[in-house]
């Protein structure tokens, strides 16, 4: 047998034994999963030993070194402790934007000291990270961004407002691009820093959206201290002070590569189960066909496209392994992954007709459809609208000239 | 198993395109087009395939084949699409190989095999008798005869119809029209007196027959797999038939989508390249991710067709659905983007896009596939 496979063999062994029967519901609401924090609560015991069991094995970022919280597996092991998690339905034991996003960037380009901190953080599910990016005045274009970061010495001063901080009001840390340069071309003056959410002057503020309920918030920065060293060698900036973006780049491509594979495209948002759900309200015809001609043909394509889709992360993932890297195709998976998104919801409220147009008597309700219908306009917006995906693809996959 | 190519299969996509771009490019199918040969492809091209084992691409080792299977027919034929390769591969190498291979008997196999892989026998299946794809609606009739039966009716669209040697025959031997059950295959010399072919020039340039059929006497040997029970043989030839046009339509799309990103850099507008027109960079990077989509879903296919031939049917369609639209899409585009040139005979892109809607036909468009995706899903 082959290292692979006897890895396997000792995976499957140990999911089973370890899973508790309750976390194995598949996939479940972004809502649902765990995500650590200091406000965290596990809402069972169920939870809480799935989580610890993971934890143990370094399985919350399985492909993490072991020094940083992780159980250092290859790519293919990862893979394969995927497989094997998703072959008998397991939740994920941890979610987390330090997960999917800082951390990769913090391998890339953190000292030792950072990662020794905040990965490990990340990895026990003790810190929850949110994402200071977008302002009101920067949004497509990121690298505009203008909350002013002085040097004060022996720590920054911080003062301005982000937007669109999804989850800012649970959240413990909070990694963010500021501006300490402002003469210097708008690229280079840009530096990416990790501030404690605890500190005085950041204040949120929730936004309604137009589907009633929201993650995002609007974060403000009034005089905020940040001290330049949190302790024994480890800075509160990553990287180069002013080469930020370099690092704002790496982390979007995981960002991208995130939104790109992340659940939506399967289960109850997805358009898997739409033609069952079609069937279940509007019925079949004499001939056993679904009895709406063009809505049948609008579920079976978007069904279709959906597991193309599939199939072209599966691809992705596979070549990445075998050593060629996504690049800016993740802004393809992302692109694609936001509108099948949109497309689903669409033709889940077309089928359900005015029943799901009906709200309460206290507006829309969380988790129903309705609100994910509205809820999922903002995919093709948030990472990067899909204009500015189809710019990416044009110049970095395809090579087209700019104006 | 990952999605991706092996080794093995790499350096067989290597060889293809080192080959085909020297020996077969679409200068070479012009000139196919504009002589119009009799046998409307090379036979030395031919012959030369099949010597690399490109012929028996599919058949067992045993019998004379390479063995590549279907993941290996993909990659040839993903290479002839971009070549715009014209020659009997498709009809006979996928559907008359994959005929006998997996529903052939022993002497069958014994028979056709090895003439196949050396590239003497050349096959065609007779499926459709009417203008869109419909392998249900049969009508062709087999009659009980003494000890076998008797063969009459028309098929249409039958690809290098005119050229085999060998005919497989979907025909009815009960049921009525439209009903899966009742049909059987049989396997005929298709230089038989009672066979009729016409040549149907295609919009494509491509080889393609009526056959009609007036009272040709066979026996149960004819029999391909089983009386009555011909379908299921027939959906699975189909599948691999799917597949590997997918293949080579995906090809296709590659090719003529880097033949306009090429001049989307290069030709000068307004002052401007206009590649950086974002009018245009949108519609491109679309295409991009579509055909990302597409390759995804014809690697899928081919390699369903490896592990569980039995099981691959709906992802051939899915295959064949998806490749139908992109490679329309890309070929449309394509001229579109190139302008007035584009739509010149001098100009290859007219030439993918015309081949692409043949083949987007052949065993299906994109609408049959979604709706037979729709039904196997039970709405």
């Amino acid at each position: 047998m082959s290292e692979l496979e006897e890895f396997r063999t000792d995976v499957r062994a140990w999911l089973e034994e370890n899973c508790p029967e309750e976390m194995r519901d598949g996939d479940i609401t972004a809502e649902a999963q765990c995500w650590g924090g200091r406000q965290w609560e596990f809402q069972s015991e169920a939870r809480k030993i799935w989580f610890e069991r993971a934890l143990s094995k370094g399985y919350t970022v399985p492909s993490w070194p072991k020094e940083y919280g992780g159980a250092g597996l290859s790519a293919d092991e990862a893979k394969i402790l995927d497989e094997e998690r998703q072959a008998i339905n397991a939740r994920k034991p941890l979610s987390n934007f330090g997960i999917s996003m800082l951390g990769p960037a913090l391998l890339a380009y953190g000292t030792h000291e950072q990662k020794a901190q905040h990965l490990n953080g990340i990895a026990r599910g003790e810190i929850r990270w949110c994402q200071g990016y977008s302002e009101p005045g920067a949004g497509s274009d990121l690298a505009s961004l203008k909350t002013k970061c002085e040097d004060k010495g022996d720590h920054w001063l911080i003062n301005g407002q982000k937007i669109w901080t999804s989850n800012a009001d649970i959240s413990d840390w909070i990694f963010c691009l500021v501006r300490t340069d402002f003469d210097a071309p708008k690229h280079q003056g840009i530096t990416f820093i990790l501030i404690d959410m605890a500190s005085e002057g950041i204040s949120v503020k929730p936004i309604v959206l137009i589907s009633g309920h929201s993650p995002f918030c609007e974060t403000f920065f009034d005089d905020v201290k940040v001290p330049k060293n949190y302790g024994e060698g480890n800075l509160s900036v990553v990287g180069e002070v002013n080469r930020g973006w370099d690092v704002a780049k790496n982390l979007l491509v995981h960002e991208r590569g995130m939104l790109g594979t992340m659940s939506p495209l399967r289960g109850t948002t997805g358009p898997e189960n739409l033609g069952s759900f079609a069937a279940e309200h509007i019925g079949h015809d004499s001939a056993g066909r679904l009895d709406d001609p063009a809505l049948r043909q609008r579920i079976a394509q978007a069904q279709l496209d959906n597991w193309a889709y599939n199939l072209t992360v599966e691809r992705m993932t596979d070549e990445a392994n075998a050593g060629n890297g996504l690049g800016a195709k993740s802004s393809m998976l992302k692109y694609a992954a936001s509108e099948l998104t949109k497309r689903g919801t669409e033709l889940r409220m077309d089928i359900e007709g005015t029943a799901a147009a009906t709200i309460g008597a206290d507006g829309i309700e969380y988790g129903s459809l309705a609100n994910s219908w509205l809820y999922n306009r903002a995919y093709s917006i948030l990472g990067g609208t899909t204009e500015v995906q189809l710019n990416i693809i044009s110049k970095r996959v395809l090579g087209l000239p700019s104006q | 198993m990952p999605l991706i190519l092996n080794e093995e299969q790499e350096m067989l996509q290597d060889a293809a395109n080192g080959f085909l771009k020297e020996k077969a490019p679409v200068a070479a199918f012009r000139k196919v087009r504009d002589n119009k040969p009799a046998d409307g492809f090379c036979r030395e091209l031919w012959s030369e395939m099949a010597e690399m084992g490109w012929a028996g691409i599919i058949v067992d080792e045993t019998h004379g084949g390479s063995g590549f299977g279907y993941v290996g027919a993909g990659v040839l034929a993903e290479q002839m699409g971009r070549n715009l390769t014209a020659s009997p591969f498709f009809s006979t190498s996928v559907l008359g190989a994959t005929a006998i291979q997996k529903y052939g008997t022993t002497k069958q196999k014994d028979e056709n095999l090895a003439a196949i892989s050396s590239g003497q026998m050349l096959f065609a299946l007779a499926v459709d008798e009417g203008p869109r794809h419909n392998p249900s609606r049969i009508t062709f009739s087999a009659k009980p005869a003494g000890n076998g039966f008797v063969l009459s009716g028309t098929k249409t669209f039958v690809a290098d119809g005119h050229v085999a040697d060998k005919l497989i025959i979907a025909a009815r031997t009960s049921g009525a029209e439209g009903d899966p059950d009742g049909i059987t295959l049989f396997l005929v010399d298709a230089d038989a007196p009672e066979i009729e072919r016409e040549r149907t020039p295609m919009v494509d340039s491509r080889n393609a027959a009526n056959i009609s059929v007036d009272g040709l006497e066979v026996t149960g040997d004819d029999i391909l797999g089983e009386l009555d029970g011909g379908y299921a043989a027939l959906e699975g030839i189909l599948s691999a038939g799917r597949a590997v046009l997918s293949a080579e339509m995906s090809g296709s799309a590659q090719q003529v989508f880097g033949i306009t990103t090429d001049y989307l850099k290069e030709r000068e507008q307004f002052g401007q390249k206009i590649g950086s027109f974002q009018g245009l960079q949108h519609r491109a990077a679309h295409l991009a991710t579509e055909i990302e989509m597409m390759k995804s879903a014809v690697l899928k296919s081919l390699k369903d067709l490896d592990q569980d031939f039995e099981n691959a049917g709906m992802t051939c369609s899915l295959a064949k659905a998806k490749t139908g639209q992109v490679a329309q899409l890309a070929t449309k585009e394509a001229i579109q983007m190139h302008g007035g040139i584009g739509v010149t005979d001098e100009y290859d892109v007219g030439l993918y896009f015309k081949r692409v809607h043949v083949a987007q036909q052949m065993f299906g468009d994109a609408g049959f596939h979604s709706d037979r995706w729709a039904k196997n899903s039970g709405f």
